[in-house]
């Protein structure tokens, strides 16, 4: 199989980015798409070129490292999929394909298809753990937990931090991932005592990273290759609304209900940019990519 | 040399005794001291944590953008604890004596036991930060049971305990990085350790983006950066993992035990093209109901649904009765990788054998087999386009695990003082073969509890001068960094970094792989300092160091599995008995069983770094063994 790459190439974060065209030649229908990228990068080290990067490690979709847009799709459209677990033969021989960065005013490009994505961490940081300090814990069966709540916390908990949801989100909204860390504490009786601190705090700095908020799309659990359900947004909000009524605090803006301005344009304003720097090569169709709102 | 500090008395209070005995750090002074983790996978983000919520002041290291990519998140079957909740014989002493067979009377015996011992309040531990571990309907968890072992002791949460376990630490480590009781320096790798006055007094990182060099000084250094399973190049491993920081504190000074112990896991996906980059396990619970097979008769082509029952060998329980499927998994990778061998592999290059769920979904149901594997259904069909339900799944060994690693005494500390080993980058606790579900049970054990207790000893027990960066020592070893960096830019050959990593994977892996031989070895020991010198004259690798260069990083490690590759295969050579995972083909039983030499080589063998074109020093740890009598292992 032969594909052609149109690639972000962006040396660093300082420097404007373009995107060039590769060929990719001899692809095998079991090669995965990383492995593709692999030969691509062998091929440029033969040429004396710089080859592309982008993050990658378990390579089994559970590290959440990877994850680019392919044709404007994060992670490239297979249902509960990462990058790394892409297999060529879900590809036509002669496609072109389109690779660039997550886009997000939060994630800001470090170089080629790798972004920046500490503030997931710094959500965590503000309340994603349940203090248990090492030694205090009481025995392992002292506290039942149903069933049903046990899973509900392990679908939650089994998100991967890879950062797809913002990058499909129109808004590049992190609610689909910061429900799902609420989501999972919050279901168990060992986070009850955090609850409602929780909340208000992953909440507070998830606004606070320059994440847009939810409109209701729908293209995070689209693309998320967890297959984590829109309806633990709906859960947090909840949690939040309970939170801001146990505290006595000032209603808070809840992020699904209200727009705020701040989230229209945390998407970077790419699209203009690509057109400038884009490499004019004959034999490729320059096409720019569809954007991801478009999408559904 | 090699003082293990094993307390005395007998083996159920040694761990108490060794506490007792220990020093103490004043709460008010721990925030003075400074201790560097570097890994945050399992070990390095426990350990991290817990110390900084002692009261130290900790800098942590990973070369990951967060800790939460550690290559621990990808484990998946389990973690095992002697809690015995299924009443079924389990207990800590049974947990201890388990691993010290399974581990083919490798290990040294005061360590296992309190890996046993804690393994305990490692659940207890996880459980109250939230990690969702399977359950039943009751509310009580749930376990299942692994290979080697006859009891359920295994904890799990779906097929991603590994993953729940990390966010657990990850966590932690992230409440107390909002503390401000550890700093944590992210995209950052350790290039070289320091040592003042002898002791480790800090280390030397390359900040992955800009390319800068610092140094970074402390009282104590930890090293928590796991295996070396990509020395092979294919392995189940994440890509990224790699012997650096042990290799390099090797290089200063820290002796390396039994580097030639390493585990080459029996359930994993077959090889399939020359461009694959990796090799993909299907978790060995998969054993608990899936059963092994091959076709009687050699290169047998027909599918394997057209193969009736009396053509086919279910090879694992005609020879194992006891254990059927079961058995430890050096045993199952050996004959999968014998049946091979004689032809009856199956799949397009032979290489691999039959794990069939036929009778598993007629005994269970297809929703009760759906529900306890179908993740790794999944996962099986998106790389092969096979569905496992109808059709066997095809497995083959791969590399997986090393039990080699630097040795440490009964405090983790290595050979070097002030410089402390835990998790996979340690040698100890799973001897010559770990069973499964127990790395996760030693990381989580030295990291929580173990470097927690000894680590502050160290700092209470010893004077440490204060020490600062401009010591000379640390210019040194900067200045050092810097030229072995500039040295790899420098060479500007036509070869890729990959492309010496295939080719050094694949003569350890023939050579010193699943059998190892004299003339093998000695092949092998012949063949890589070539590989190694073409590498420092015709590498090649684009762009610069001052700049994020995947390229030089990669080269970088692989210049370090170049020379510790060579001293896996000096160590495989001169342990002339079959152990648990090290089969040398000269010593087996008439049966074909792996033929340990007691008499000769109950020991560890610690290897002293000489120098580059130098024979490294063996050094020998004796092994007795009181409380778990030597015996030949038989799971028959
Ligand atoms: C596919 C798979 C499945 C497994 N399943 C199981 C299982 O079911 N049960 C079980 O018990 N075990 C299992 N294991 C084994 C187990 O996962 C590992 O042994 C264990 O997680 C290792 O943990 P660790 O903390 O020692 O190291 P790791 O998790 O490998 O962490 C290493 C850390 O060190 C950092 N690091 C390394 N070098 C440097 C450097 N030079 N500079 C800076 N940072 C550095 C990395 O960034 C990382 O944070 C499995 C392993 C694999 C491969
Ligand atoms: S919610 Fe899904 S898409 Fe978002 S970070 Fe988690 S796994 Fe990735
Ligand atoms: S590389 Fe780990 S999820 Fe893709």
């Amino acid at each position: 199989m032969t594909f052609t790459l149109k690639v972000w190439r962006q040396h660093s974060a300082d420097e404007p980015g373009r995107f060039v065209s590769y060929q990719v030649k001899n692809v095998t229908p079991d090669m995965s798409f990383l492995e593709m990228l692999d030969a691509l990068n062998e091929d440029l080290i033969s040429r004396q070129e710089p080859p592309v990067a982008f993050e990658h490690d378990c390579r089994e979709g559970i590290c959440g490292s990877c994850g680019f847009l392919i044709n404007g799709v994060a992670h490239g459209g297979q249902r509960g999929t990462t990058v790394c677990q892409l297999a060529m033969r879900f590809f036509k021989n002669g496609d072109a394909l389109t690779l660039e960065p997550w886009r997000a005013r939060a994630f800001p490009v470090i170089r080629d298809l790798i972004v920046n994505r500490s503030a997931f961490d710094r959500i965590i940081q503000a309340g994603g753990f349940i203090s248990a300090p090492t030694g205090t814990a009481p025995a392992a069966n002292a506290i039942l937990v149903p069933k049903e709540d046990a899973d509900t916390a392990f679908d939650a908990a089994a998100c991967i931090g890879c950062g797809a949801c913002v990058a499909a989100c129109p808004n590049a909204s992190a609610m689909l991932f910061t429900s799902a860390k609420i989501t999972h504490l919050n279901s168990l009786p060992q986070g009850q005592p955090q609850r409602d601190q929780r909340t208000l705090s992953m909440v507070a700095e998830m606004r606070n990273e320059l994440f847009g908020s939810c409109t209701n799309h729908g293209e995070c659990e689209a693309v998320c290759p967890k297959r984590i359900p829109l309806e633990f947004i709906g859960k947090m909000n909840r949690d939040l609304m309970r939170a801001a009524w146990h505290w006595h605090r000032e209603p808070l803006v809840i992020p699904s209900l209200v727009q705020l301005p701040s989230a229209e344009d945390s998407h970077e304003q790419f699209h203009e940019e690509v057109r400038i720097h884009e490499e004019d090569q004959a034999h490729v169709e320059a096409e720019s990519p569809e954007p991801a709102a478009t999408r559904r | 040399m090699l003082e293990a500090r094993i307390p005395s008395g007998p083996i159920e209070q040694k761990w108490d005794k060794c506490r007792y005995d220990m020093k103490l750090v004043n709460p008010a002074n721990r925030r003075k001291h400074s201790i560097i983790v570097v890994g945050a996978g399992l070990a390095g983000a426990a350990a991290a944590a817990t110390l900084g919520r002692q009261g130290y002041h900790v800098h942590c290291f990973s070369y990951h953008d967060t800790p939460r990519r550690a290559h621990s998140i990808a484990a998946q079957g389990g973690i095992n604890s002697a809690k015995n909740y299924r009443n079924d014989g389990d207990s800590v002493l049974r947990l201890f004596k388990d691993t010290v067979k399974g581990g083919d009377y490798r290990a040294r015996e005061a360590n296992v036991y309190r890996l046993a011992e804690v393994s305990s309040n490692i659940i207890d531990q996880c459980v109250s930060q939230g990690v969702p571990f399977a359950r039943e309907y009751g509310g009580l968890l749930d376990n299942r049971s692994f290979g080697g072992v006859q009891v359920e002791r295994t904890f799990y949460a779906r097929g991603q305990t590994g993953q729940q376990l990390l966010l657990g630490a990850y966590q932690a480590l992230e409440e107390q990085i909002a503390a401000g009781t550890v700093t944590m320096h992210f995209r950052s790798e350790l290039l070289d350790i320091v040592l003042v006055k002898g002791r480790a007094r800090g280390i030397v990182t390359r900040d992955l983006v800009t390319g800068q060099l610092d140094c970074h000084a402390a009282d104590v250094v930890v090293l928590a950066t796991g295996g070396y399973s990509n020395v092979f190049y294919l392995s189940t491993n994440a890509k990224a993992s790699n012997c650096t920081a042990i290799w390099r504190a090797h290089r200063r000074g820290a002796l390396c035990g039994n580097p030639c112990f390493t585990q080459i896991h029996p359930t994993c996906i077959p090889l399939s093209s020359g461009f694959q980059s990796k090799l993909t396990l299907m978790s060995e619970s998969l054993r608990n109901d899936g059963r092994v097979w091959v076709p009687k008769k050699e290169h047998d082509t027909r599918s394997p649904n057209d193969i009736p029952e009396d053509e086919r060998d279910y090879y694992l329980e005609n020879r194992y009765p006891s254990f059927g499927n079961l058995v430890p998994r050096d045993v199952a990778s050996r004959n999968a990788k014998e049946v091979c061998d004689e032809g009856r592999g199956v799949g397009p290059h032979g290489q691999g054998v039959y794990l069939d769920f036929a009778d598993a979904i007629h005994r269970l149901g297809l929703q009760t087999v759906r529900e306890k594997y179908g993740n790794l259904f999944e996962i099986y069909e998106r790389i092969t386009g096979d569905d496992a339900y109808t059709v066997p799944m095809r497995i083959y060994p791969a590399p997986h695990y090393t039990m080699g690693g630097l040795w440490v005494d009964y405090h983790l500390m290595s050979t070097i003082p002030g410089l402390f080993v835990g998790g996979e980058a340690n040698f100890s606790d799973h001897g010559a073969n770990r069973l499964g579900a127990s790395a996760l049970m030693q990381g989580l054990a030295d990291g929580y509890f173990v470097l927690p207790a000894t680590v502050p000893d160290y700092i209470a027990a010893n004077k440490l001068d204060p020490v600062s960066t401009s010591d000379s020592a640390f210019k040194a070893a900067k200045a050092e960094v810097k030229d072995r960096i500039d040295k790899l830019l420098g060479v500007n050959g036509k070869r890729s970094p990959d492309s010496f990593h295939k080719e050094l994977g694949k003569i350890v892996w023939d050579d010193c792989g699943m059998a190892r031989s004299d003339a093998g070895l000695r092949k092998a020991l012949a063949r890589i300092p070539e590989l190694r010198d073409e590498f420092w004259h015709n590498l090649r690798i684009v762009g610069t160091g001052e700049e994020l260069n995947q390229s030089l990083e990669k080269a970088n490690r692989i210049s370090d599995f170049l020379e510790l590759a060579e001293l896996m295969c000096i160590d495989a050579l001169q342990r002339t008995e079959s152990c648990g995972g090290h089969f040398r083909v000269e010593s087996q039983t008439p049966d074909g069983e792996a033929k340990r030499d007691d008499a000769n080589f109950a020991y560890t063998a610690a290897w002293e770094w000489k120098g580059l074109d130098q024979s490294p020093a063996i050094h020998k740890e004796p092994l007795t063994f009181e409380y778990v009598p030597l015996s030949q292992r038989s799971y028959k």
